[in-house]
């Protein structure tokens, strides 16, 4: 398969479509397709799951002793529903451990649900000494302003919480090996994360500056990575290929893309060859076949039952045949792709694990 | 199975045909398919003999194309209904037909620009000129949350009054929460409106001595933490913008207002949009309340994507025991291979079918009187006019 720029330690292999599974890895010193990167942005459509795909991401980041802090910016309480908790603070607290193996201790992993609101009185704390001037700005409605309206304003706190904790060391030590961001949709996310050419209309200069350049350093660093979360249909699709040329078209460089992750793929029970031939056919072709099938394997139901199966085929190759079709395009780009199996009894804690080990065996983590 | 109350089933054709039915808002999560039934509706209702605007926000590209929308132009273009067998047989509609007068507009909202008409049409061409150039206008206009929240408002407002349809179908934006819909406006309003934009424009002016003086203690302070978190210079942009923007509107608010005012009006019908998963249907639960408490009409829920099978008398169980004991059989296994198949995804579709219709249960016994409309999943993306017309086939009750 082609790929643009593979990653440093990123593997060849897998079929044709994507970078495949690779179960030749249970040693401890294992390469990673993103070595060196520590902020891991997670985007994709709403409803393809970006918030459950990021939980497993940093369960999978975790693994090997390791601490992740996953951080949400869109107030939605995501991760507290993905991980089964109630209502998160705006406060850094462990939310899960990544299981040990023969090989490996387990991680932890720390949530932190920023709101603007907060990381701006934190920002002018520490900046500032302004512990009392919240209450001021609030009563006079600059909280409203600054977190709604003061262009890029809400952006840079948000994105300047997650550079600084990607940076923040205590006693010479990184406080976290990696920082996962439960990032907003596609569609927002060239703007949210190029803070600096966005907050340039409201501050040319001073404080605020300084800040969105620091951030816009951490952001176009190889220390980040954009993955892209995306399910196999037409429209999430197009939003991953229209994210990716646009985070590869900003200024300076543009902001490192990181891998495709497909999302709720659901395993095909024909060959490739077949669900073609299936797919372009008509249902009643199978229906003589599929009626002595159903009476081998004793059921009755006769022509009725073999005639809804068929049709119940026919309708799966159709929509197999066309994820096919979007896998192909989701390539494109040449971004390592990682397949995340659909949980067919509904998602729970149970199904973040086998996500997050999923993305391990991969070589995503 | 357990005996749960089954929901009342939401008739959309009903909807459609009745001619009071003035504005249907079609809201919910992002990708639960608001879009797709927001045109599926417009061009049922069409062919059911309607004049109907669809209001589009951000459709998928291939859906835009087939509706003739290539750019974000901010106008009405007429969508050549479509000469479909389903469609024109008069037994199924009732005797409306795609030829007995009924028409299709279609459009995609640009927020920017429908901001832009604002500005232009309540302000002198200098003054326009101004606030247009203004970083923060820019900002506010096609940057700040709200905004396509409250154009879309805005614009359905403008639709509403221009009295050329007899049906507006507006889909909303992809908001991080389907609530955000509702609150948007009037957080803009509010801002708009509120305390800091008032100082900022009239700083000396307000009120009488002691109150200037108490202000005055806070508002110092507060303008002194702003420029110096933002600098000096974004306080001025703002106060330019403020007071160009405060002198055109009598009241930010009060057009907020007539929006909120036309959404609770009789005619106007909300439809909560979700597919068969936990997140949307959270979603859903939370915007059946806020409309109540609100006092906006609900119509019901539309439940997009729901897997149902048409061989449902054959359980999953003894599906997969069938392909089992024919794959068990060495010989005939490979001469079985497709029916083998077919019973593992019956099976399959069976237990995706329970799982969704568990988590459908969780809304309606929550709200058991809330009428439910599913729509099955397609096979295939819904990208043409023809695949809509197989979505708005589904809503016929019978």
């Amino acid at each position: 398969m082609a790929r643009g720029t593979p990653p440093a330690g990123a593997r060849e292999g897998g079929d044709i479509w994507c970078a495949g599974p690779d179960s030749l890895q249970s040693v401890s010193t294992r390469d990673t397709d993103w070595e060196g990167v520590r902020l891991h942005v997670v985007t994709g459509k709403g409803g393809t799951g970006k918030t459950t795909v990021a939980g497993a991401l940093a369960l999978a980041l975790a693994s090997g002793g390791k601490r992740v802090l996953l951080m949400e910016v869109e107030g939605r309480q995501g991760i507290a529903q993905v991980f089964d908790r109630p209502p998160l603070p705006y406060e850094e607290r462990k939310i899960a451990v990544a299981p040990d193996s023969a090989t490996q201790p387990g991680g932890d992993v720390y949530a932190l649900v920023a709101d603007p609101e907060s990381a701006l009185q934190e920002y002018l704390e520490m900046f500032y000494n302004l512990r009392h001037a919240g209450k001021a700005l609030t009563r006079f409605g600059v909280m409203d302003f600054a977190t709604t309206i003061a262009p890029g304003l809400r952006d840079v706190l948000l994105t300047g919480k997650a550079a600084e904790a990607v940076r923040r060391k205590k006693s010479g030590k990184r406080v976290y090996d990696a920082v996962v961001m439960d990032a907003p949709p596609t569609g927002r996310i060239g703007r949210f994360l190029n803070v600096s050419t966005e907050v340039s209309g409201l501050a040319r200069v001073g404080p605020i500056r300084n800040h969105a350049d620091t951030v816009q350093r951490v952001f176009h660093s190889p220390e980040t990575a954009v993955h892209f979360v995306s399910t196999l249909e037409e429209m999430p699709v197009q939003e991953v290929l229209d994210g990716v040329a646009e985070l590869r078209g900003l200024p300076d460089g543009g902001i490192q893309v990181g891998g495709i992750m497909i999302n709720m793929v659901r395993p095909t029970e024909l060959p490739p060859a077949e669900l073609r031939r299936v797919a372009a056919g008509s249902p009643d072709e199978y229906e003589h076949e599929l009626a002595l099938g159903l009476k081998a394997a004793g059921l009755d139901g006769g022509l009725r039952l073999a005639a809804d199966l068929a049709a119940e085929l026919t309708e799966h190759a159709v929509a197999a045949v066309g994820q096919e079709v979007q896998q192909r395009r989701l390539a494109e780009p040449g971004q390592p792709c990682y397949e995340l199996p659909m949980i067919p009894d509904g998602m729970d804690l149970g199904g973040l694990y086998r996500l997050a080990a999923a993305l391990r065996d991969q070589g995503a983590a | 199975m357990t005996e749960l109350s089954v929901p009342p089933r939401l008739d959309l054709d009903r909807l459609i045909d009745d001619r009071r039915t003035r504005v249907i808002v079609c809201c919910g999560s992002g990708g639960v398919g608001k879009t797709t039934t927001a045109a599926a509706i417009g061009l049922r209702a069409a062919e059911h003999g309607r004049h109907v605007v669809v209001l589009t926000v951000d459709p998928a590209r291939r859906l835009a194309q087939s509706m003739g929308l290539t750019s974000l132009d901010n106008t009405p273009r007429p969508v050549p209904l479509p000469d479909r067998a389903g469609a024109v047989n008069g037994e199924k509609t009732g005797g409306h037909n795609g030829t007995s007068g009924g028409s299709l507009h279609a459009m995609m909202l640009d927020m920017k620009r429908t901001f832009d008409e604002i500005v232009e049409a309540h302000a002198d061409p200098d003054r326009a000129a101004q606030i247009l150039a203004n970083p923060f206008y820019q900002s506010l206009s096609s940057g700040f949350s709200g905004t396509q929240e409250y154009m879309a408002m805005e614009k359905l407002g403008q639709l509403r009054r221009a009295d050329a349809w007899d049906l507006i179908v507006v889909d909303t934006p992809p908001s991080r929460s389907a609530l955000d819909f509702l609150d948007a406006p009037q957080r803009l309003g509010r801002f708009l409106d509120g305390k800091l934009i008032r100082l900022l424009v009239v700083p000396a002016k307000v009120g009488g001595r002691a109150y200037v003086r108490m202000l005055n203690t806070g508002f110092g302070m507060v303008t002194g933490v702003l420029t110096k978190v933002l600098g000096a210079q974004v306080l001025k942009d703002v106060q330019t913008f403020v007071s160009a923007l405060d002198t055109m509107f009598g009241g930010f608010r009060e057009r907020a207002d007539y929006t909120y005012q036309l959404l609770r009006a009789p005619g106007t019908a909300f439809l909560v949009v979700a597919a068969p998963e936990p997140d949307a249907l959270r979603e859903a639960s939370y915007f059946v309340e806020r409309l109540a408490q609100e006092g906006m009409p609900l119509a019901g829920l539309v439940l997009n994507r729901v897997h149902r099978s048409p061989a449902a008398r054959l359980s999953a169980a003894r599906s997969l025991a069938a392909a089992e004991t024919l794959a068990a059989d060495g010989p005939t296994a490979g001469q079985h291979a497709l029916t083998i198949a077919a019973l593992r995804l019956h099976a399959e579709r069976m237990q995706l079918s329970a799982a969704e219709r568990r988590v459908a249960e969780h809304f309606t016994t929550a709200h058991p009187h809330v009428p439910v409309a599913e729509v099955p999943a397609q096979p295939d993306d819904v990208h043409d006019l023809a695949g809509l017309g197989t979505v708005g086939d589904s809503f016929s009750t019978g």
